[in-house]
């Protein structure tokens, strides 16, 4: 099933960003969202996850075949990695956390504390949590920061077998993720018309 | 869900997680109480209810910008909201586990310290039924309250001022059942009115806690 997004329009804090935004992701491919700061990459990623909603435009396929992973983790500085990684695996009842772990080099570090880790190894672990999901589609909001050449190496590698498996990955990201397949679009010409903010959008 | 609950219950007792703030708090409210207010016996006999059931609502107060505020900060709440979790289960989890870590141990604790407040002899048994029935709704309560104001920065103050006026009726009639119970006059007609607010709240209060986080995590 197609990840498809037409004519959408996406607000942060009721202030248009982008308008008329159309794509559509197959299965075993992976896109890559450019474009400045500010561009409204991340409202984007937000509303492809439903965690907003699109102001016009739809969004098909999504829901609950969505693996988020936003600017913070959601990791749990007191439990371990494996707890944390579990808890995860649970929540989207499934088991067998080995293979994430392998996948982004964490098993020497499954008894650490997440609060004890490094910047680039919550990162890996954050990232290993998408693989916990079983989701077939990943929504990632600049998957590599903090992350060291090496890590971004493993990270591409574990995207390239998620696409392997017939899944397909949306991320946001302004360096190069040696994932030469993936398409890349620029969001830059859909920047939405200056305009008065919709105020109590949330009511309405 | 239950994985949810484990794991809010197991960051609980963990370093920094909380527990025993509430009962900590309850503890010195009913231990200064009598110094306050002097060595009447029979005056604290009087007020011992209401007194224990007010040092039981403060405590809960206390804890409650945690129940989201943390996993706000962290991104997992975005997460949660993504995952196959219905955000009305999510919510009444929450608001389960803060009663687990907060109002079970004042509940238990309440009979013991209301010795310090000379709470008359069949008053122990009512105080600890009504809290019983009552810190739940004083859980579910303050869970929206805390969906309310999850984001805001130093929002503990504001959800305590909204907070408060709901929590007045849980207070009146909890209060009223140990009064009543103390006394030994007859406690039903404020036991039902508990009960109602309780299973009320528990029935109505999640759906509009998850509408209020929906559009909150917007």
């Amino acid at each position: 099933m197609e990840l498809t997004a037409s004519n959408l329009m996406v607000a942060r804090g009721g202030v248009p960003v982008l308008e008329g935004v159309s794509f559509a992701l197959a299965p075993g491919r992976a896109l890559v969202l450019r474009g400045p700061n500010g561009a409204g990459k991340t409202t984007l990623l937000r509303t492809v996850a439903g965690l907003q909603p699109a102001m016009q435009g739809e969004v098909r396929g999504a829901g609950e075949r969505i693996a988020y992973a936003g600017h913070v983790d959601g990791l749990k500085t007191m439990l371990s990695v494996s707890e944390n990684l579990d808890f995860w695996a649970r929540v989207f009842g499934r088991s067998g956390i080995d293979a994430a772990l392998s996948a982004f080099n964490l098993v020497a570090l499954q008894d650490r504390l997440a609060g004890t880790l490094s910047a680039g190894q919550k990162r890996r672990l954050g990232l290993a949590r998408l693989m916990v999901t079983g989701r077939p589609v990943w929504v990632l909001d600049e998957p590599t920061v903090s992350l060291d050449a090496d890590s971004v190496a493993l990270f591409a590698g574990a995207v390239r077998a998620h696409l392997g498996q017939g899944g397909s990955a949306l991320m946001a990201t302004h360096i190069d993720l040696g994932i030469p397949e993936a398409d890349v679009f620029d969001v830059a010409p859909y920047r939405a018309k200056p305009r008065a903010a919709v105020q109590d959008e949330a009511f309405l | 869900m239950i994985a949810l609950l484990t794991r809010d219950l197991r960051l609980a007792v963990r370093a920094g997680g909380g527990f025993g703030l509430g009962l900590a708090f309850f503890l010195i409210v009913t231990v200064l109480v009598p110094f306050a207010v002097g060595p009447q016996t029979d005056l604290l006999t009087q007020i011992a209810p209401g007194v224990l059931w007010i040092g039981a609502l403060l405590a809960c107060l206390l804890s409650l910008d945690r129940i989201f505020a943390l996993d706000w900060e962290d991104g997992s709440l975005d997460l949660l909201a993504t995952a196959p979790l219905p955000m009305e289960g999510i919510v009444s989890v929450k608001a389960l586990a803060h009663w687990i870590t907060t109002g079970l141990p004042l509940v238990l604790a309440a009979p013991l310290l209301g010795v310090l407040l000379n709470l008359a002899g069949p008053g122990y048994l009512w105080l600890f039924v009504s809290l019983a029935l009552g810190t739940p709704a004083l859980s579910v309560i303050g869970t929206f309250g805390a969906a309310l104001t999850v984001g805001l920065k130093r929002g503990g103050l504001l959800m305590s001022l909204l907070v408060l006026p709901l929590y007045v009726p849980t207070l009146i009639f909890g209060a009223e059942v140990a009064r009543r119970g103390a006394e030994g006059l007859a406690v039903q007609t404020p036991l039902l009115m508990l009960a109602g607010i309780s299973f009320g709240v528990a029935a109505l209060l999640p759906f509009a806690s998850a509408a209020v986080l929906r559009i909150n995590l917007r």
